[in-house]
């Protein structure tokens, strides 16, 4: 590694350092956009107790849903993890702890994370059970509750394209929670499926700035479709 | 006769206008969209970051970068935007989006409502609905007027935990159109052939019925 290539040569380096008991932050809404083989090595590492921040938790056998296989999450904030057997299981059972956080709160708390900003007040959730035991301040005659900002020790990223710095773009609808995720992590580790030259990326279009990336990793990726629907 | 979902939905699309940016919840409000009036356009937004939701794809077309929020493959139509999840919940939160469907499994007469957790069952999260009823102005909640039981659903105060606070003012149910205000519902339409005393007896929330209640009609077909 140079300058400002953020090129790692494997995805064992590309998780190096990652340990049990961190939070690790996941990009990806359902199926779609998810760092696939950034997850399948955290597997491969077997650490456990991981707090993931992620808006879903994959399905049975593919994504995040591989790390639930060796009880590798002890902890998740989600804002919806209805699709998963194995997870049902385990929250049944108390073996995991899900912090259920709305969509929108989410992803803001990820913003925040990334932007230095501690914590803000929104409406969404006052008078609801995330709103209890937060602090309440009324705005405009109107009650807001005081969420917190989210920041992890390792962030996963899926890309579409970067160059060698680490500037991303994504695609179509996979951009969803990966360019906030990029922002808010100690690390951050981005999968591309191509990487491309510096100047070969229009600067206007960059969503993810180099300087967000820590490291940078091209792979090849199944990208599975979780409801497939199509019209006649 | 109560309506059927697709005479629900055929209702709430009456609602809407041209030039507005909806967003439809999974289920009714997502039948919605098959019944924009022609020479109408309307832009869908979908939370996980598509603002111009298209079609179903073709089998063709379809794309697994490519999906709603209801994880379904989708195409973007012509004059679409796709942006971040902050990107997409900023404008449901600022209150940009000008109608937002949803359903619900209870709604009470001070707008209170309720639709992502029933205690003892197993919770699967709220998604996005706390961020859309506590962001936008414009709601209609899509419901069924009572349980199978008969046990009403639009209340004095919701029984179950609430996914917002105060923030409803327009209820479609199977037997009638109401509009919530100053903590009581107001009975303005009714489905065919549904008589107000039955709207009465299925409603335990303090209910105001004008002197005249039209009648809903629908186009055969």
């Amino acid at each position: 590694m140079a300058g400002f290539d953020k090129r790692v040569s494997s995805y064992e380096e590309a998780m190096e350092g990652i340990e049990s008991g961190m939070t690790v932050l996941a990009g990806g809404f359902g199926l779609c956009g998810i760092p696939e083989n950034l997850i399948a090595e955290i597997k491969r590492r077997k650490v456990k107790d991981l707090t993931v921040v992620s808006n879903n938790c994959g399905v049975d056998g593919f994504g995040l849903g591989l790390l639930l296989e060796d009880r590798q999450i002890r902890k998740i904030l989600a804002s919806y993890v209805g699709e998963n057997a194995l997870f049902e299981q385990q929250m049944l059972n108390d073996e995991i702890e899900v912090v259920l956080t709305p969509q929108g709160s989410l992803a803001e708390k990820m913003r925040a994370g990334g932007a230095g900003i501690p914590a803000f007040f929104t409406a969404t959730g006052y008078g609801t059970p995330i709103g209890e035991g937060k602090e309440v301040r009324e705005f405009n005659g109107r009650p807001h509750i005081l969420e917190e900002a989210i920041t992890g020790d390792f962030a996963i990223v899926k890309g579409w394209k970067a160059d060698r710095y680490g500037n991303v773009m994504y695609r179509h609808t996979a951009q969803n929670f990966n360019p906030m995720v990029a922002t808010a992590g100690r690390i951050t580790v981005v999968e591309v499926e191509e990487i491309v030259e510096p100047g070969d990326l229009e600067p206007s279009q960059i969503h993810t700035p180099g300087i967000y990336v820590d490291r940078l990793i091209q792979g090849s990726f199944e990208k599975r479709i979780e409801k497939r629907t199509v019209r006649s | 006769m109560a309506l059927t979902r697709e005479q629900m939905a055929q209702r709430v699309a009456r609602e809407l206008e041209d030039g507005f940016y909806v967003n439809l919840g999974i289920g009714i409000p997502t039948l919605v969209a098959n019944y924009i009036p022609d020479g109408m356009d309307v832009m869908l937004q979908s939370e996980n970051g598509l603002l111009g939701m298209g079609r179903y794809p073709t089998e063709d077309e379809v794309d697994p970068d490519m999906i709603n929020a209801g994880k379904q493959t989708v195409t973007a139509r012509p004059g679409a935007a796709i942006f971040s999840s902050a990107e997409s919940f900023a404008m449901i939160r600022g209150g940009h989006v000008d109608l937002t469907v949803l359903g619900a499994f209870e709604v009470d007469q001070n707008g209170n409502i309720a639709s992502w957790m029933i205690p003892g069952k197993l919770i699967k999260g709220m998604g996005g609905a706390m961020d859309l009823v506590a962001g936008a102005e414009n709601i209609i909640c899509t419901m069924t007027h009572a349980s199978k039981h008969g046990e009403s659903k639009l209340l004095e105060q919701c029984n179950l935990p609430l996914t917002g606070a105060g923030c409803i003012n327009r209820v479609l149910t199977d037997l009638a159109y109401l509009e919530i205000k100053d903590g009581a519902f107001i009975l303005k339409e009714r489905a065919p052939g549904v008589s107000v005393e039955e709207i009465v007896e299925k409603t335990a929330g303090k209910l105001i019925v004008p002197d005249h209640v039209p009648e809903m009609t629908f186009v055969e077909g």
